[in-house]
C-alpha cells in the first residue's frame, strides 16, 4: 500500500498537519508567529548546509532550526520586544541560507523543494519520521498540556503555582523546530507558518475550551491537507500552496458560520 | 492556631536592579502566618517587583528570601490579559495548573461570591467578576499566604471596596495571611495590621495610624487620603455580614 506515492503523500500531510495544528494553537495564544518564521527561514540554511556536509537534509534541517530555536529563546530573557530582532534573524538566515546553498559545489539542487514542499516525492523513511516527529510533539503537548496552558495564561501564575513558565517555553521551542523539519518536505519553509496558524485560528471562533480549540485545529489541518493534496492533482497544482489554500478556505468558512452562531464566544 | 507566630516568608536585604536602574534597594520585610500586610507605594516604586521576587518569578540580585516549608501560595495578579484567541471557561481556568473537582470548583467560586459564573468565557466578565475568579483560583488550595497585586485595578471605587470586603472574608474563613499591594489608598490600609511604605527603599511601616502619620508617608502621598480612608473604616464597621452581587 505504502509503494503508491498517494497514499505516502497522504499520510504525510496528514502528519504534519496533525503536529502543525497542536502546535499551532500555542503559537497563536502566545503571538508566536514571527517566532515560526524565524525558525522555518533557518530550515533553508540548514538544507544548504547538509549539503556542504552531506549529511541528511533531516539532521541539517532539525540542527539549524533548534540553535535558531535556542538563540531566540535566550534573546527573549530579557523579556523586551524582540519583533525586530526576529525579523532580522528570521530574514537574514533565509537569505543566507539561499545564498549558501547556491555556493555549495556541484549541487544544483531543486531548491523549491525546499521552500515550498515536494510532498509528491517523500519516500516510506519520510513518512516515518514525519510521524515519528508528529507522535513525539503531541506526546510532549500532551504532558505538559496543564503546565503550558499555565504558562501561556500568565508566567506570574505560573511562577506562584510551581511552574516554570521559561521552561515551558523553551520546551515549546524546540518542538517548533522538531515540526519544522517534519513539515519541510510537505509544505516547506516559506509557508510553516501558516499551516501553524491558519487551522488554529479557523478553530478559534468553533470552541470553548483550549481542548476544544486543539482537537478543531487538528481536525482541519487534515482535512486541509487531504482536500489540498486533492486539489493539487485535479488541479495540477503544487501540493504546499494548494493545502495551505483549502485551509484558507476553510478559516473563511468558520469566520463566516461564527457570525449567524450568536451563541459562540 | 498553632503556626500563628510562625514565619511564612522572610526576604532579608533584597536588591533588585532593572536595566542598571535600582528597582529595589536592601528591602527586608516578614510576614508572620495570619498577618494582614499592605504595601503602598507610588507607581513604580517597586511594588510589583517585591512581590515577584516573593513568589519566585523574579530572581533578587542581592539578598535571600526564605519561604516556611508549608508555605502555600495564592496569588492574585494585577491584571490578567487572556490572549482573545484563547477560549477559556471560567471552570476550565480554575483547573490549571491542576484539575480540581466540580465541587471544589463551585465552593472556591461561591467564597469569592461569583457563583454560577462556571460556563461563563472569561472574555466575558465584568471586571469585578475576573478578578473574583482569579480569587477563586487562588483560593483553591487553600493557601496560607494570599497575595494580590493591586487586585482591584480597574474597578470602581465601589467595586474595589466590594472586592476588599470579599477577600477580608475569605480570610476570616481561610485563616490565612495576606499580602497586598496598592497604589489606592482608599480602602486598603484600615483593614492592615502593618502597612508598608515602599519607594525603591521601605521609608516606613507599621500600623496604619502610625503610618498615615509618618512624615515619609505624607511627603509620598500627601494628607489628602484621610476621607476615602475614613470611607472604608465606615463601611468595614458596619458591613461584616456577607455580601451577594
Amino acid at each position: 500500500m505504502l509503494d503508491d506515492f498517494l497514499i505516502r503523500a497522504a499520510l504525510a500531510a496528514v502528519g504534519t498537519a496533525t503536529a502543525a495544528g497542536l502546535m499551532g494553537c500555542f503559537v497563536v495564544w502566545r503571538r508566536m508567529a514571527y517566532f515560526g518564521d524565524a525558525t522555518a527561514h533557518a530550515a533553508v540554511l540548514g538544507v544548504a548546509l547538509s549539503l556542504a556536509f552531506a549529511t541528511s537534509v533531516l539532521w541539517g534541517v532539525i540542527f539549524v532550526a533548534v540553535l535558531m530555536a535556542v538563540l531566540i529563546h535566550y534573546l527573549s530573557v530579557r523579556g523586551q520586544t524582540i519583533d525586530t530582532m526576529l525579523g532580522v534573524l528570521s530574514h537574514g538566515a533565509l537569505a543566507i541560507g539561499l545564498v549558501a546553498v547556491s555556493l555549495v559545489p556541484g549541487s544544483r539542487i531543486d531548491l523549491d523543494a525546499y521552500l515550498f514542499g515536494e510532498v509528491l516525492t517523500v519516500t516510506r523513511m519520510d513518512v516515518a519520521v514525519i510521524w515519528g516527529g508528529t507522535l513525539l510533539v503531541s506526546l510532549v503537548i500532551w504532558r505538559h498540556w496543564q503546565a503550558l496552558l499555565t504558562a501561556t495564561l500568565s508566567p506570574d501564575l505560573a511562577y506562584a503555582a510551581g511552574v516554570n513558565p521559561r521552561r515551558e517555553q523553551l520546551i515549546l521551542t524546540l518542538l517548533l523546530a522538531v515540526i519544522v523539519a517534519v513539515a519541510i518536505k510537505v509544505v516547506g519553509a516559506l509557508l510553516i507558518t501558516a499551516l501553524l496558524i491558519i487551522p488554529a485560528a479557523a478553530a478559534r471562533g468553533l470552541t470553548r475550551s483550549p481542548e476544544a480549540m486543539a482537537a478543531t485545529s487538528v481536525a482541519i489541518g487534515a482535512v486541509s491537507a487531504l482536500g489540498g493534496l486533492r486539489a493539487a492533482i485535479t488541479f495540477d497544482t503544487p501540493v504546499g500552496p494548494s493545502i495551505v489554500c483549502v485551509a484558507l478556505l476553510l478559516f473563511v468558512l468558520a469566520t463566516i458560520s461564527r457570525k449567524f452562531m450568536p451563541n459562540g464566544s | 492556631m498553632s503556626d500563628r507566630a510562625m514565619t511564612l516568608i522572610s526576604a532579608n536585604n533584597i536588591s533588585v536592579q532593572h536595566s542598571h536602574v535600582a528597582a529595589l534597594q536592601n528591602v527586608s520585610l516578614t510576614l508572620d502566618a495570619g498577618e494582614i500586610v499592605t504595601i503602598v507605594g507610588p507607581n513604580g516604586s517597586g511594588k510589583s517587583t517585591l512581590l515577584r521576587v516573593i513568589i519566585g518569578a523574579l530572581q533578587p540580585d542581592q539578598g535571600t528570601v526564605t519561604r516556611a516549608p508549608n508555605l502555600r501560595i495564592g496569588y492574585v495578579p494585577q491584571k490578567l490579559a487572556i490572549d482573545a484567541t484563547l477560549p477559556m471557561t471560567v471552570r476550565r481556568f480554575l483547573s490549571l495548573p491542576r484539575r480540581i473537582s466540580d465541587a471544589d470548583a463551585d465552593a472556591a467560586l461561591a467564597a469569592a461570591g461569583v457563583d454560577h459564573t462556571s460556563n461563563q468565557q472569561m472574555a466575558a466578565l465584568s471586571g469585578g467578576q475576573f478578578q473574583r475568579v482569579l480569587l477563586a483560583r487562588a483560593i483553591l488550595t487553600r493557601p496560607n499566604l494570599l497575595i494580590l497585586d493591586e487586585a482591584t485595578q480597574g474597578l470602581d471605587q465601589p467595586g474595589s471596596a466590594n472586592f476588599y470586603r470579599q477577600i477580608d472574608a475569605v480570610r476570616q474563613d481561610l485563616g490565612c495571611a495576606v499580602l497586598m499591594v496598592s497604589h489606592e489608598l482608599h480602602v486598603v490600609m484600615s483593614a492592615s495590621d502593618r502597612v508598608i511604605c515602599l519607594n525603591g527603599h521601605i521609608c516606613c511601616e507599621g500600623a496604619p495610624d502610625v503610618v498615615t502619620a509618618a512624615p515619609a508617608y505624607r511627603e509620598l502621598f500627601g494628607s489628602g487620603t484621610g476621607g476615602a480612608l475614613a470611607l472604608y473604616r465606615h463601611d468595614h464597621d458596619h458591613h461584616h455580614d456577607h455580601h451577594h452581587h
